[in-house]
């Protein structure tokens, strides 16, 4: 298993390095370093000295991917490219357009985006597989029916209907949490608990219906009736034969958004004002915070990648006939 | 599935249990103290009074920093006081030789304007470790390095503040920090070209930043600025090439705000910068609150200055300031409020709820919230909705100090030039463009149409039949009670023809005529507006190409000339027409010198004109004389139309019925220490208006049940039953 965390990690550098040129890539073709100076400095009085000294201070006065005026290695290294992107190889993220410390503002804000997805997350995954397994439990009557409709119907609603009626239902005309806003500490869970509610309801429909296939397929197979044969009640059946049968492909699409969970929403952070990683995202894509939004990027990998691994780590834990050779 | 709709019962019914008011956003240890609640949607940039120049940030840096004048709260037009200074000070000019010369030389002979400013003396700084000293009267925090610096994570992490009184010295530090080649300020190539000295200044500490590792503190202490001295402890002299009135306010602006050398000195040191420990993050001020959390994601928190200068509440006012008892506090000392709160809110909706629910003091309007805010009454009178009145919102409107336009390209050989033909081809689309049909529709009558570069309660703006645009609009009725009438389209149609384009077409060639509008609209909600401006240019049966585009590629196509016709706005930075009249002047063309003059529009009288008024003062003996310079212009430019003057948009605010002394005001942004809030009312209507309402969670938990217990009982049957 070693070698193969080893071999994982060495394929990491390559695809972080092509994200990383991607980003940079796709960023620059549509900002120049010239649209992030008036970005920065304002729309008013903004000379071209100004902009030209901006752009000295923070590096953005040379050349992109080739400086043909220098020599030796330093045609690839003194370009913005590299003095961009190499540093977060060594976790030096640098700071913001706007001279802020960005690994500062990554910490502070982790946490308000966990308290929202962390248990939007674990709820989620209990809710939606328990609902999965009593649709299988009721497979072919009329309860499965319409918790299929149901299914069905929450999936086709968009999220943002959700989090505008949760805000409107419940903090509105019921007044019972705050609209939005944000709490340190302990306060923080009365502003936590319509956002997570919100989380699991809109995430219901799509995953327990998936995970209500999984289950079924599992239902008909010979090691269930051989369980049921045992004399083995249908709870016992479903939950500890049925269940951890059908998590592989369940934990294909669950394990691999664990590390991502660091990354905040985008959408409910915005509605709900909570200061997180999704909405710092969103504030440097729209001041084109190119130092930030390289980061988030970056960061937004690895943890892509650490989920991948994991998911493969996982699977030796639910299937012991699978093993890293 | 029991679990959760019980565990969120649960949740709830603890939190029945901690009052009333289930939705307040804010702790109960806050509930019934005197705190100012509001919002802001864009984190500020910048708090440093050299780089600040934004809406969203001056709402902060204005409560904390004291430039030497600052605008009447109450008086309109605009008017200046002195904020730390003794009095507002009246410019001395000299010849090139020094010469004093009198108050109404001409500009010509004028090479210098001196301004000396007397502070008033025992005015103190907000308490900040920067000042703390120890026993022996040496800097408590200073030096510092990285291993004392190991648990200080916020300025409030520093044990020991202090205090000193204020200086000249620190006002003249802070215009040096003007030229700082590090922090960029906005206004330092405008001011480079006024102070004396300030340019070369600038080069000088450019060169010795070069020389030093890239953050290490410049002490600008070493470097001369001859053009701002020092004459005494409370006194100092700015000198400025030239004769400049409008220099006086830009000394009621943050950029000239005091920055003491020592607080420099001590957000240099290394280390800092990494923790956000920067004057653009925690400014140090004299003014009447100070920032004392900076959590620009979510809340920012000011606090009473506990060693604020004893400033009281104006006693100045017109009969609406008194009808609206803005006058009651005449006298009293400021600031009112112990502590302002603003919570972040990116979106609309939430703001405006707890705007309802009371938990924000005052609110603007957004377009989503319009109809439920305001309603326009037959006449066109904005009056509240009946759920504002029950709840005893008030409304406040005033006309901005803003102008919004349609720009036409002036190099551009189809629409640009002073040749008649062109001018003509302007002025027809000028009238059939009906501005006041898109203020109705797409701005809720939010705004005036405008008749000129100038808006309402700026000098040069003229009310009545004298003020409109004889271009556009002919006067119906009587001079005293008639109104202003667009020209029927027949007219701009006649224009038209003259233009060389009869019925949208070249007289010539016959060809079509095409005009090209660059535009950042690109939105589901902008298709409706561009629908309709491409409807106004059919009307001459001319065809209207909408070249969308983002920010960045339009802000560029401006600069190279590349646009046709673009929309454009601009908010005063002071109450001076100069500050309007300026982006029509030919010295700021975009294209040749890189100026606020996107039309690129050169037109030498009106340029002669310009440079006439901007150099004269609207309330010396010679005001009258300006007033007919500017109007000469203003006719100059509606004749030219190098712009269709667009609107003058009207802001409306709402404020709840607790909250005094509101007054609108586009200049003075230090509004915040006049405020006033009755705190008992303010938590007798919160409650009032926050009993949460629980039946619908009982009703959902016994639903639930009604779900469950059918497949309970399914469930009990089928393990029970027999194999069939």
């Amino acid at each position: 298993m070693f070698a193969y965390l080893v071999r994982r990690l060495l394929y990491a550098v390559p695809i972080l390095i092509g994200v990383n040129l991607l980003t940079f890539a796709l960023f620059f073709m549509v900002n120049t370093p010239d649209d992030m100076a008036r970005m920065q400095l304002g729309v008013k009085r903004v000379t071209p000295e100004a902009i030209a000294k901006w752009k000295a201070d923070r590096g953005y006065d040379r050349p992109l991917f080739i400086n043909s005026a220098a020599s030796g290695v330093g045609i690839v290294t003194e370009t913005i490219f590299f003095d961009k992107s190499a540093r977060m190889f060594v976790g030096d993220f640098g700071r913001a357009e706007d001279g802020r410390d960005i690994a500062r503002e990554i910490t502070a804000r982790m946490g308000p985006s966990l308290a929202i997805a962390l248990p939007s997350f674990l709820l989620g995954l209990l809710v939606t597989v328990s609902f999965a397994l009593l649709l299988t439990f009721f497979r072919a009557s009329y309860l499965d029916f319409w918790g299929v409709v149901l299914c069905v119907a929450m999936m086709s609603i968009s999220t943002l209907f959700y989090i505008i009626g949760g805000q409107f239902l419940v903090s509105k005309v019921w007044r019972l949490v705050p609209i939005s806003g944000y709490g340190a500490g302990l306060d923080a869970w009365k502003f936590v608990i319509l956002p997570v509610a919100i989380g699991v309801i809109a995430g219901i429909g799509a995953s327990a219906r998936w995970y209500r296939t999984i289950f079924i397929e599992e239902i008909d197979k010979d090691y269930v009736r051989t369980a049921r044969a045992k004399g083995l009640s249908e709870w016992s059946v479903l939950f500890r034969h049925v269940l951890r049968n059908g998590m592989i492909p369940i934990l294909t699409g669950v394990v691999v958004v664990i590390p991502l969970l660091f990354m905040g929403s985008l959408l409910s952070e915005s509605f709900f004002g909570i200061p997180g990683l999704g909405s710092y995202t969103i504030d440097a894509i729209n001041a084109q915070d190119f130092a930030v939004v390289r980061a988030m990027v970056f960061i937004g990998s690895v943890l892509y990648i650490v989920g991948l691994t994991l998911t493969d780590l996982s699977y030796t834990l639910v299937d012991p006939r699978i093993r890293f050779e | 599935m029991m679990a959760f709709p019980i565990a969120l019962l649960s949740v709830l019914l603890l939190l029945s249990a901690c009052g009333s008011e289930q939705n307040d956003p804010y702790p109960v240890s806050e509930r019934g103290r005197n705190i100012f609640y509001a919002a802001f949607t864009d984190r500020p940039k910048h708090l440093d009074p050299v780089q600040s120049y934004s809406e969203n940030e001056i709402i902060f840096t204005a409560q904390i920093y004291e430039p030497p004048l600052q605008y009447h709260y109450l008086k309109r037009p605009y008017t200046l006081i002195p904020a730390t200074a003794e009095t507002v000070p009246k410019p001395r000019y000299l010849d090139a030789q020094g010469h004093e010369l009198p108050s109404d030389a001409p500009a010509a002979t004028i090479a210098y304007s001196v301004y000396e400013i007397r502070l008033r003396p025992g005015i103190r700084y907000q308490p900040h470790p920067a000042f703390a000293v120890d026993d022996a009267g040496k800097p408590q925090y200073h030096p510092l390095d990285r291993a004392r610096l190991a648990g200080i994570e916020k300025i409030a992490d520093f044990p020991k503040t202090g205090s000193r009184e204020l200086l000249a010295d620190d006002y003249i530090y802070q215009i040096k920090r003007l030229a700082h080649p590090r922090l960029h300020s906005p206004i330092f190539s405008l001011m480079a070209e006024r102070i004396v000295g300030l340019n070369e200044l600038g080069k000088s500490l450019h060169a010795a930043a070069r020389t030093l590792p890239a953050d290490a503190w410049l002490d600008l202490d070493q470097y001369p600025l001859p053009g701002v001295t020092r004459v005494d402890p409370l006194t100092y002299r700015i000198t400025l090439h030239g004769k400049y009135p409008p220099f006086v306010y830009w000394l009621a602006m943050p950029f000239f705000a005091p920055v003491p050398r020592e607080v420099d000195r001590f957000y240099g040191q290394p280390g800092m910068a990494e923790k956000n420990l920067t004057l653009d993050w925690y400014p140090v001020g004299t003014g009447p609150f100070m920032l004392t959390e900076n959590n620009p994601n979510s809340r920012m928190v000011l606090e009473r200055n506990p060693n604020f200068h004893g400033e009281t509440y104006p006693c100045d006012g017109d009969a609406d300031d008194r009808a609206a008892g803005r006058l009651a506090d005449c006298g009293k000392p400021l600031p009112f409020i112990d502590r302002a709160v603003f919570s972040r809110e990116k979106e609309s909706i939430p703001y405006w709820n707890k705007f309802l629910q009371g938990y924000y003091d005052a609110s603007g309007i957004s377009e989503d919230s319009f109809d439920q805010a305001v309603r326009l009454a037959v006449g066109g009178d904005v009056q509240l909705t009946d759920e504002m009145r029950q709840k005893g919102i008030r409304l406040l409107t005033s006309v901005r100090a803003s102008v919004f336009y349609m720009g036409f390209n002036m190099l551009d050989p189809v629409v640009g030039g002073l040749s008649p033909a062109a001018t003509r081809l302007r002025q027809a689309l000028s009238i059939a463009i009906d501005e006041e049909e898109f203020i109705a529709i797409f701005m809720n009558g939010r705004g005036i149409p405008a008749n000129s570069p100038l808006p309402p309660g700026i000098f040069g703006y003229v009310e009545g039949q004298a003020g409109i645009n004889p271009v556009i609009y002919d006067w119906e009725g009587d001079a005293g009670n008639g109104r202003p009438r667009r020209k029927p389209i027949a007219v701009a149609r006649q224009l038209l023809a003259e233009a060389g384009w009869p019925n949208g077409r070249h007289a010539a060639t016959g060809d079509p005529l095409v005009l090209y509008l660059d535009t950042t609209a690109s939105g589901m909600g902008d298709k409706s507006r561009l629908d309709w401006l491409t409807r106004q240019f059919a009307k001459l049966d001319i065809q209207l190409v909408v070249r969308s585009t983002d920010y960045n590629r339009f802000q560029d196509k401006v600069r190279r000339g590349a646009v046709q016709l673009y929309y454009l706005g601009w908010n005063a930075d002071y109450p001076d027409p100069e500050n309007f009249l300026f982006l029509l002047a030919g010295s700021e063309g975009k294209v040749a010198k890189g100026g606020e003059n996107a039309s690129n529009y050169v037109n030498p009288v009106y340029d002669r004109l310009f440079e006439q008024m901007k150099n004269m003062e609207s309330d010396g003996p010679h005001g009258g004389e300006r007033l007919a310079i500017i109007r000469q212009a203003v006719a100059v430019l509606q004749h030219d139309a190098p712009w269709i003057f667009g609107s003058h948009p009207k802001s409306y605010t709402l404020s709840h019925q607790w909250l005094y002394n509101r007054k609108p005001t586009d200049m003075g942004n230090n509004t915040l220490k006049y405020q006033r809030i009755d705190v008992e009312r303010r938590q007798a209507l919160r409650q009032e208006w926050n009993r949460p309402v629980w039946w619908p969670l009982l009703a959902m938990a016994v639903g639930l049940l009604l779900i469950i217990l059918p497949a309970v009982f399914a469930y009990r049957r089928r393990e029970r039953g027999t194999a069939r």
